[in-house]
């Protein structure tokens, strides 16, 4: 048994301490508090580099049931500060299961907190903000200094993530869905079956924290896909000769990322381009639009968005705390798929270029696969440039 | 894109009498749809049998027709009321079965109503099991191995390919109906052959079983531009082989990866486009391998089902509400979550908690019955329960069920079973093979330490669930221990630690010493500042603010989100738990009106119930609803919380009522007919004087502590006589005896009489008539609402009784009479709210049977029958109001009958007997009405299922003492036009008096016998009336196959005699229907 019965406190910027059960790694955090609502993916979730610098509450109370195995990592490691949940699950049940979540958590170094009362946290999210949270397993503190240890860390917006998080080098993607709980392929699929009789196209994926399911789902969309950090410049990229660049999900404020505005500007004049989340929101900066930091973000796997040319609607995953100003959208850019709880923007499109981007995790992991079609769409796109 | 315009009226089709697989539910689907098409300007005709149903009030729809829900009956409505849509995907099982053959005679054709929700080519792709299976591999999904067959030959090919064990599913049935396990060859041509019988097609399929696997469901809408949702994933507890109706279940599924669960919600998806459900809510089974991950799809039912009513109450997603809103044309997106009403509901619900829902069984009515758990469907209701952690919720819900438990595992440390019990040996079979109490032997492995792994092997079911249960069981030595130092020894801490797990206040008490009881561990517990916080049901884990409160209890919580309407008063209406036999709609209808009632004259109503079936448990029938189990812990805990100005136990059937005392001892505003009086109407010594005061005559009685003092009361008051436990519902255990021998027999059954709980001894009036009364009294005046004349003799209970108002045969004096007393009872008991009295007339006498001070099982039958809603006007009454506040009328003799007739689950039970007796066992009714009393008659018959005959062969088989009434009756079936069989006794008292007679030989007087004409199919009615002393096994055997057989079986000669007039009036003319509304304005023209 792997059972700890450590006291664990947290603390939030707003002066609330909870005591509850310490599980992982026994050591402090410091994050801002985001919730996700997903009843699963738990191990997506914490291996999402886009949760850098924030601290995960999981609304499901059960967390850990099904442990932790090697097929459903989103990148190498463990990127959010801390985890905070209802019940974590101390011996998981699940035929693909290789770890226990309490170990998985230890080995890479971040704390987890138990026996919380989750849900009144998420009212106070809800209602304030993403709030400052401290996790500590430090039994002689009094409550009040934890809270002043809290007010100073710093927040989400002060430091450029996506240079944490991004690879040092340039690298080949070649796994596609090979795994037997892979989406099947077909959902993938744009105008023409992806087929590899065809030269497969080649594409540069920027990544600013990329979830490895956007790789997987470019290679099984039937693309080349080769892989840069985030501040390479346009002029390597164009050297690369691609047939059109993916700019990805990552955490933090995207206006930091001049970098990324920068290069990105030189290349939508050049190549297809398709961006998702961060990668979306970079796309927002480079036709002169504005982001702002929403109240409490979306992070979940049930946002309804409508694709406004179909009137469709997908159920979406998300993972965003900033979003595209619609209001500050020059006319050449449409507004393509909006969310319908909020009327926030979801996709966009340039009416020029052959450019495109969501908000939302077409790729899920976790999350439906209502909008793996967009790969395809993405497959049309540079075909349709070649 | 705003609904449709081109309908104006709609069909809508209920699924009639409350039957094993189909139960309130529907009446909560219906309900919502009739409301929610009816807001939006259609005129809605509806169809059902059922009286005890809100759906049938005739405010609920345009056009009410109580009708039997047949192909014949709707033709006959479509043809009156020419609607131009039928939908029938809101009525279970019954309902899209009769619309099929109405589409298949060309019937919808004809009068051009389109079928909306789902069209006839998709439902037969999802209920004929070869078209889903081809449907299924077209899109690459995986079914079970199987064969289908139409006949035995078939069969045996079929199981040749398959193999055993396998698994024999029929097709369109109902809750499994007939199907069921074979792991041997008898088995097999036992189940095969019922199958194929009880099949509408005579179809069955032979498959593999996947026994042991894990299964789960999930619930989906659709809407017409092709949006697909998930409302809710369902995990079983037991895996696959036990029914999904029987299994425990679990939402969210718990033990799935992300990459696993959406490789299922795409297959449901792929599923429901397939199939092509239009618009509306689908279920789709799925089973997983637990070693590999394979999954199959088991099947789906394109329709709202009874796994939908518990995935709205689960999320509080209004699934039948949005399914007939998207069946006009709405889409997913233009509708609003009423939760949040900010957001669509075209989204996914996310839970924050964890709800289990356990199953109720009435194995006790049937002990012959097999009781093992198999894919066809046994249980007769559901609990379901809300907590923030899977051991909160199984213990909430295991006490909410009220079958004894007051958690998982009533006294910490010690099993329920015997010492000699309690090891590994003993324990595994009852693993292996799922009963109702399988999770109280799993808690039995844990105590004889048995480890997850072998409880696991045995029993197949996920370890995640067994550890969750195993903490509770290791929790129980903390509770030993501190319990072993008294009360005081529990600090807050720990208080808090065996709240947090679920442990009640009685389980913490049995911990303790002897006299500690539930109330001192309550007050210690409040001293300690440990009481519940109240959280909300809101689709979207907090992410929304949500408006409506729809909440459950939690001890994990620091913030409590109940909010009160400071500027009202606010009333309390417990709610009657679980179905089960003898408490169900009825109750629940009441409940329902009770909130209705109250809610215009401003207050603020609370509703508390466990039921996920029921229409009270939705959120928009009370102000505020709390999901909660009725046990006395979990009321006073809202009383505290809410402080209600009043709290209504009268209407919820026995459940609130055994709570009665217990609440208001400790505070609790009762309003109504105080707890004393509903006392002395229960306490046979108490009610003896009260009625010897009356001058009302009661039947000779007497009470007995032990077998001794039983056998001297019956040899004073004289056999035969009726013998009960006190304290009981639903008439259980409760028989009559005819002799010295008999009175030994019933003691040797039922021993656990005692000082406390003395055995009740009746004089049995023998060959009585039977009457209720439903009464409403204001404390100064009473208010007669009917009078019912039973129909079968005195001596059945009254539940399972058919009944006709007003009484058909009573004379006007005795009716006259009757009221009177009633009056005259209720004014002494001071009656506030509803009372119904049984009466027995025996030639010009009237004796009292019983009086209970409370709603009774026939308000909402009396209330249709007579066009006036009595639970409501009760509720104002119990708040204050005079009789004559309410504005009602005495009237007791409406210008038509309504005939109210039972409906038994013996066809689920099979080979049990399905003699009636004092001892209730219909799950359901229905009613119908006519001007004439045959037709009556004929229509509830015909509605409770069965299929009178209006020609053919006819077997009578009477007792000696009903030779010479049965007679005349017979003569007149001759002359209807039967052919009359009888065996060699009742052959020749038939032909004496000249009706020709074919003679039949019994069972064992050589073959052909009777039992070979009536496999042979060539008996069309069966009148056999039992002999009371002892049983005749001929009978037992007649009685049985007639079920099987669907071969209708009279077993009283009242019951001969009115559908011998049935039958007269069938052979007459045609059955004429009528709505509801339109035999009520005829009560108000008068």
């Amino acid at each position: 048994m792997t059972k700890t019965s450590r006291e664990a406190r947290l603390a939030l910027e707003d002066g609330t301490v909870l005591s509850g059960r310490g599980f992982g790694a026994d050591t402090e955090s410091l994050g801002e508090l985001v919730f996700n609502t997903s009843m699963t993916g738990y191990q997506e979730i914490l291996t999402d580099p886009s949760y850098r610098g924030q601290t995960v509450l999981l609304t499901q109370p059960h967390i850990g049931n099904y442990g932790v195995n090697s097929d459903d990592e989103e990148s190498t490691k463990l990127w959010l500060s801390g985890l905070v949940v209802r019940e974590a699950c101390d011996q998981a049940s699940n035929f693909r299961s290789g770890t226990e979540l309490t170990e998985y958590l230890a080995q890479h170094g971040v704390p987890g907190i138990d026996g919380i009362d989750t849900r009144m946290l998420v009212r106070k999210v809800r209602d304030h903000g993403e709030l400052r949270i401290l996790i500590t397993s430090d039994t002689k503190a009094s409550n009040e200094e934890l809270v002043a240890r809290v007010r100073k860390a710093p927040r989400v917006a002060d430091v450029d993530h996506v240079l944490a998080v991004t690879t040092d080098q340039r690298f080949e993607w070649q796994r596609g869905y090979d795994s037997p709980f892979s989406p099947p392929a077909q959902m993938l699929q744009g105008k023409l079956p992806t087929d590899a009789r065809k030269p497969r196209l080649r594409v540069v994926a920027y990544d600013f924290g990329a979830k490895r399911n956007i790789l997987r789902s470019l290679v099984a969309s039937g693309l080349n896909v080769t892989v840069v950090p985030a501040n390479t410049p346009a002029a390597a990229v164009l050297e690369m000769k691609p047939d059109g660049v993916f700019l990805s999900n990552g955490p933090g404020d995207p206006a930091i990322c001049r970098y990324a505005i920068e290069s990105t500007s030189e290349l939508v004049k050049k190549v297809p381009v398709f961006g998702i989340c961060l990668g979306h929101q970079i796309l927002g900066h480079v036709f002169g639009g504005k982001t702002y930091k929403m109240k409490f973000g979306h992070h979940g796997g049930n946002q309804p968005v409508m694709d406004l040319q179909t009137g469709k609607v997908e159920i979406t995953s998300q993972n965003h705390s900033y979003a595209v100003d619609p209001r500050s959208l020059p006319d050449a850019v449409e507004v393509t798929h909006q969310n319908l709880n909020d009327k926030t923007v979801e996709g966009m499109r340039h009416k020029e270029l052959p450019v495109f981007s969501v908000q939302y995790h077409p790729e899920a992991a976790p999350g439906p696969h209502d909008s793996l079609y967009l790969f395809g769409r993405f497959l049309d796109l540079l075909r349709d440039n070649r | 894109m705003p609904r449709r315009e081109d309908l104006k009226s709609i069909l809508i089709l209920g699924s009639g009498p409350i039957v094993i697989g189909q139960a309130c539910e529907f009446d909560y689907s219906g309900v919502q749809a009739c409301r929610s098409l009816r807001s939006d300007g259609y005129r809605i005709i509806l169809v059902n049998s059922n009286p005890a149903t809100i759906m049938t009030d005739p405010e609920t729809a345009d056009r009410t027709y109580i009708e039997p829900i047949n192909a014949e009956t709707v033709t006959k409505i479509i043809e009156q009321e020419r609607p131009d849509a039928i939908l029938p995907t809101l009525g279970g099982q019954t309902a899209l079965n009769c619309a099929m053959q109405l589409h298949d005679l060309g019937v919808l054709q004809k009068y051009g109503v389109e079928m909306i929700g789902a069209k006839p080519a998709a439902i037969s792709k999802a209920e004929g099991r070869q078209e889903f299976r081809a449907a299924m591999e077209k899109i690459g999904l995986t079914c079970a191995r199987s064969r289908l067959a139409y006949n035995m030959p078939e069969a045996r090919k079929a199981l040749d390919e398959i193999g055993l064990p396998c698994v024999i599913r029929p097709g369109f049935t109902m809750g499994g109906s007939g199907g069921g396990i074979a792991y041997n060859l008898p088995e097999f041509e036992e189940i095969a052959a019922r199958g194929i019988e009880l099949s509408l097609n005579s179809e069955i399929l032979v498959e593999e079983s996947i026994a042991g696997w894990k299964e789960f469901e999930l619930e989906l809408m659709r809407d017409k531009n092709d949006n697909v949702v998930i409302i809710c994933s369902i995990e079983n507890f037991d895996p696959m082989g036990v029914h999904t109706g029987d299994s425990i279940t679990v939402a969210p599924a718990q033990t799935l990866t992300d990459r696993e669960y959406q490789l299922m919600r795409n297959a449901s998806i792929a599923c429901i486009r397939e199939i092509g459900v239009d618009t509306g809510g689908s279920n789709v089974q799925f089973a997983i391998h637990p070693n590999d991950g394979r999954m199959v799809i088991i099947e789906m039912n394109p329709r709202v089902s009874r796994s939908s009513a518990l995935a709205s109450k689960a999320t509080g997603f209004p699934i039948a509400k949005i399914a007939a809103k998207l069946a006009v044309g709405y889409t997913l997106d233009e509708l609003q979550n009423d939760i949040t009403k900010v957001t669509p509901a075209c989204f996914e619900p996310t839970i924050d908690y964890c709800v289990v829902k356990f199953p109720r069984w009435a194995f006790e009515k049937f002990p012959t019955a097999n009781s093992v758990l198999t894919t066809q469907m046994k249980s007769v209701g559901e609990v379901m329960a809300i907590g923030r952690t899977f051991k909160e919720s199984m213990q909430k819900a295991l006490r909410g069920l009220e079958t004894g438990r007051h958690g998982f595992g009533n006294v910490p440390g010690k099993a329920h079973c015997k010492p000699e019990e309690l090891n590994a040996e003993s324990i595994r079979p009852h693993l292996a093979t799922p009963r109702a109490d399988r999770i109280d032997w799993i808690r039995a492995g844990f105590l004889a330490r048995m480890t997850i792994e072998e409880i696991h092997d045995y029993s197949k079911i996920d370890p995640w669930f067994l550890r969750q249960l195993a903490t509770l069981t290791n929790h129980e030595n903390r509770l030993v221990e501190l319990g072993a130092k008294g009360l005081a020894s529990f600090t807050r801490a720990d208080m808090l630690d065996a709240k947090k797990l679920g442990f009640s206040d009685r389980q913490i008490a049995a911990a303790c010493p002897k006299s500690i009881t539930e109330w001192d561990v309550r007050d210690h517990r409040k001293k300690l500042g440990v009481i519940p916080t109240y959280k909300r049901v809101d689709t979207c884990a907090a992410e929304f603010t949500s408006f409506t409160p729809y909440l459950y209890s939690t001890y994990d919580g620091s913030e409590d989100e109940t909010v009160l309407d400071a500027k009202k008063q606010r009333v309390m209406v417990l709610g009657g738990g679980p179905n089960r036999i003898g408490q169900g709609i009825e109750f629940d209808y009441c409940c329902v009106h009770a909130a209705m009632a109250l809610r215009p004259l401003g207050y603020e109503t609370v509703m508390v119930n466990s039921n996920p079936e029921t229409v009270s448990t939705d959120f928009d029938t009370s102000d505020i609803l709390f999901f909660e189990p009725l046990t006395h812990e979990d009321v006073m805990n809202i009383v505290d919380r809410i402080n209600p100005h009043g709290v209504i136990v009268q209407f919820g059937g026995q459940t609130p009522l055994n709570l009665a005392r217990g609440l208001k001892d400790h505070g609790a505003p009762l309003i109504g007919t105080s707890v004393e009086s509903i006392e002395a109407a229960e306490d046979r010594e108490l009610f003896s004087k009260v009625v010897d005061r009356l001058g009302i005559d009661q039947p000779p009685n007497g009470m007995a502590s032990n077998a001794g003092q039983a056998m001297a009361v019956a040899e004073r008051i004289g056999y035969p006589v009726l013998v009960r436990p006190s304290f009981v519902l639903g008439g259980r255990a409760m028989e009559v005896v005819y002799d010295r021998q008999g009175l030994e027999s019933y003691m040797e059954r039922h021993r656990s009489f005692s000082e406390e709980r003395p055995l009740l001894v009746d004089k049995f009036l023998d060959n009585a008539i039977e009457v209720d009364v439903d009464a409403i009294g204001d404390g100064k005046t009473v208010l007669i609402g009917g009078i019912m004349e039973h129909i079968e003799e005195a001596g059945i209970h009254s539940g399972d009784s058919s009944c006709s108002l007003p009484p058909y045969t009573l004379s006007e004096g005795l009716i006259e009479e009757i009221a009177t007393k009633t009056r005259m009872l209720a004014t002494e008991l001071k009656v506030i709210g509803l009372m119904n009295v049984q009466w027995a007339v025996r030639g010009p006498k009237l004796y009292i049977l019983e009086a209970n001070p409370r709603a009774s099982r026939t308000i909402p039958y009396v209330s249709k029958a007579i066009g006036q809603p009595l639970a409501k006007m009760a509720a104002r009454i119990m708040l204050g109001e005079s009789i004559e506040q309410v504005g009602t009328y005495e009237n007791l003799s409406p210008p038509y009958f309504s005939v109210k007739a039972p409906v038994f689950p013996f066809n689920k039970f099979h080979g049990v007997d399905t003699l009636l007796g004092p001892e209730m066992k219909s799950t359901g009714e229905v009613m119908g009405i006519d001007a004439n009393f045959g037709a009556a008659f004929a229509k509830a018959m015909i509605g409770a299922g069965n299929v009178l005959p209006t020609s053919g062969k006819v077997f009578v088989s009477v007792r000696d003492e009903d030779k010479r009434v049965v007679l005349p009756l017979i003569n007149r079936l001759h002359a209807l036009g039967f052919e009359i069989l009888a065996t060699s006794g009742t052959a020749r008292a038939l032909t004496n008096s000249g009706v020709p007679v074919q003679r039949v030989l019994k069972i064992h007087e050589g073959r052909p016998h009777v039992l070979d004409l009536l496999l042979n199919g060539e008996v069309r009615l069966i009148i056999n009336t039992p002999s009371g002393r002892r049983e005749r096994s001929d009978d037992r055997l007649i009685r049985s196959s007639a079920v099987a057989h669907r071969i209708p079986c009279i077993t009283t000669l009242a019951a001969t005699a009115a559908t011998i007039q049935g039958l007269e009036w069938l052979l007459k003319k045609p059955l004429a229907v009528r709505p509801l509304q339109e035999y009520h304005s005829q009560i108000v023209e008068r």
